[in-house]
């Protein structure tokens, strides 16, 4: 199948950047979105041009590597699945495909459809991990976890951070991802000790990144690979307001 | 009480300050249709309402006092949301596609300065007695009447024959009408959004918190749309 792509191409992060059309023959509808983009920039490579850049590593739905805009879906629109599980029998011959990375202030553009997530670290370093004394492993069924708290925080857990959510987000929020730590840690006997300070540091991290607010649109989860709950942030929401009551400080 | 200014300066403070005041002013749009809608039941029922609304002037300003300031709030976070919004994605998408989202989620910062005017439009018609958009035929502040002391502590007021006179122009009805379209929409998203804001949102009642926010919003737009085509119809008043 033959496709034309309307490229996002910035060669920097100062760069202004803009679309470029390319032509894309000879395409299987067995290739992944990604091996597509491969196929691609085998032949910008031959021609002596610049290879269109894309984050990506695991090529297997997991690690939250890849992602970019396809015709304004994040990750292609396809429900739960991230760009490289995306094959091109989604696509018919002769479609016209725009291309665009993420967008919003929290993710600057590295270079073409690669943007840089280091938002999302430091939201996670604010407070996303449990404090842990090291000594004798504990019997691994001697804390006692409610069926219902081991489902959600596991539903929770399965973010991937690949910032779908953001960029579907018309606010472009980064409280699906926030809020899925927050639930994910929060719901668990290990995370209850710092249940309340997380959640406090977590969000102004959020803020303090420049990520908007959340308008209860849906579309972060909407376009989440991984099908993470709009009821997340609501679990964040509650833990923030519990926070101004729990919290002495 | 640094840590409360940490929080009202918050994203999600300054979500939760927009839940509580739009509680207040959920609560106020409903009582506010529930006295009108004592039209239905007369001239004497309805004149009498706005007498007992009048008769104590310093409550009723103290109520005004609030109902500005939590108002204030209301718009004053928005504008601030709004603001943090947009430079959160200073480069917007070439193409966007919505999944999900509703038309009344999307416009609620362009639904609700159009409210906002509407209310200033309508305090001027009702309260004051002009109609500063020139709709009507003839000027309103020079038909619609205040009220007047009869006696130590006794109201005259012609609430019910100011309500005939006020939506005698059929360009008032319509903007009265689009108005409450409006307010319907946003708060119909308004409703449902604030049970998330606050936490108070569980997936057994998430539906139900849906059906309630659309219900209620449906509920105030048939019943304030009605007043105004009640009396251009000649239903009341006629």
């Amino acid at each position: 199948m033959n496709l034309t792509l309307h490229v996002w191409r910035q060669k920097g992060p100062n760069d202004s950047g803009a679309f470029e059309t390319i032509q894309a023959s000879g395409i299987s509808e067995h290739m992944s979105f990604l091996e597509m983009l491969d196929f691609v920039n085998e032949k910008l490579e031959s021609d002596g041009k610049q290879p269109i850049v894309f984050e990506h590593d695991c090529r297997e739905g997991i690690c939250g590597c890849c992602g970019f805009m396809i015709n304004g879906q994040p990750h292609g629109g396809r429900p739960r699945t991230t760009v490289c599980q995306l094959h091109m029998r989604e696509f018919s011959d002769g479609e016209e495909l725009t291309l665009e990375p993420w967008r919003a202030a929290a993710f600057p553009v590295v270079k073409d459809l690669m943007v840089d997530r280091n938002a999302f670290d430091r939201i996670i370093e604010a407070g996303g991990y449990v404090s842990v004394r090291t000594g004798s492993p504990q019997d691994a069924n001697a804390l006692p976890i409610e069926k219902d708290h081991a489902s959600r925080a596991f539903d929770a857990a399965t973010c991937i951070g690949c910032g779908a959510c953001v960029a579907a987000c018309p606010n472009a929020a980064g409280m699906l991802f926030t809020g899925a730590k927050v639930t994910h840690l929060g719901l668990l006997p290990q995370g209850e000790p710092e249940r309340y300070t997380r959640v406090v540091a977590m969000t102004e991290q959020h803020d303090a990144e420049g990520f908007g607010h959340c308008t209860n649109h849906g579309e972060c989860s909407a376009y989440c690979p991984k099908g993470i709950s709009l009821d997340v942030i609501a679990r964040m929401n509650a833990d923030l307001l519990k926070a101004q009551f729990k919290n002495r400080d | 009480m640094s840590w409360l200014l940490r929080f009202t300066k918050s994203t999600i403070g300054l979500k939760v300050i927009m839940a509580l005041s739009g509680l207040a002013l959920f609560g106020f749009v409903i009582g506010h249709m529930l006295g009108n809608l004592q039209i239905y039941l007369g001239e004497t029922t309805l004149d009498h309402y706005g007498e007992s609304l009048k008769s104590n002037a310093g409550l009723l300003w103290i109520i005004r006092a609030t109902l500005l300031g939590i108002l204030t709030a209301h718009v004053v976070s928005s504008v601030k949301l709004v603001l943090r919004s947009k430079a959160a994605r200073p480069q917007g998408y070439k193409q966007w596609k919505s999944k999900v989202s509703t038309y009344a989620s999307r416009t609620m910062k362009m639904s609700g300065p159009i409210v906002l005017a509407f209310l200033v439009y309508h305090l001027l018609h009702f309260t004051v007695g002009f109609d500063s958009l020139g709709l009507g035929d003839t000027a309103v502040s020079t038909t619609i009447e205040h009220c007047s002391h009869v006696a130590a502590g006794e109201l005259d007021c012609p609430v019910y024959a100011n309500v005939i006179k006020g939506f005698s122009a059929p360009a008032i009805v319509a903007f009265y009408i689009f108005a409450q379209l409006l307010l319907g929409m946003h708060l119909g998203h308004g409703a449902y959004s604030m049970f998330r804001t606050l936490g108070l949102n569980n997936p057994r009642y998430d539906r139900l918190a849906r059906a309630f926010a659309t219900g209620v919003a449906v509920v105030i737009v048939v019943g304030n749309c009605s007043i105004p085509l009640a009396v251009l119809t000649g239903v009341v008043g006629g």
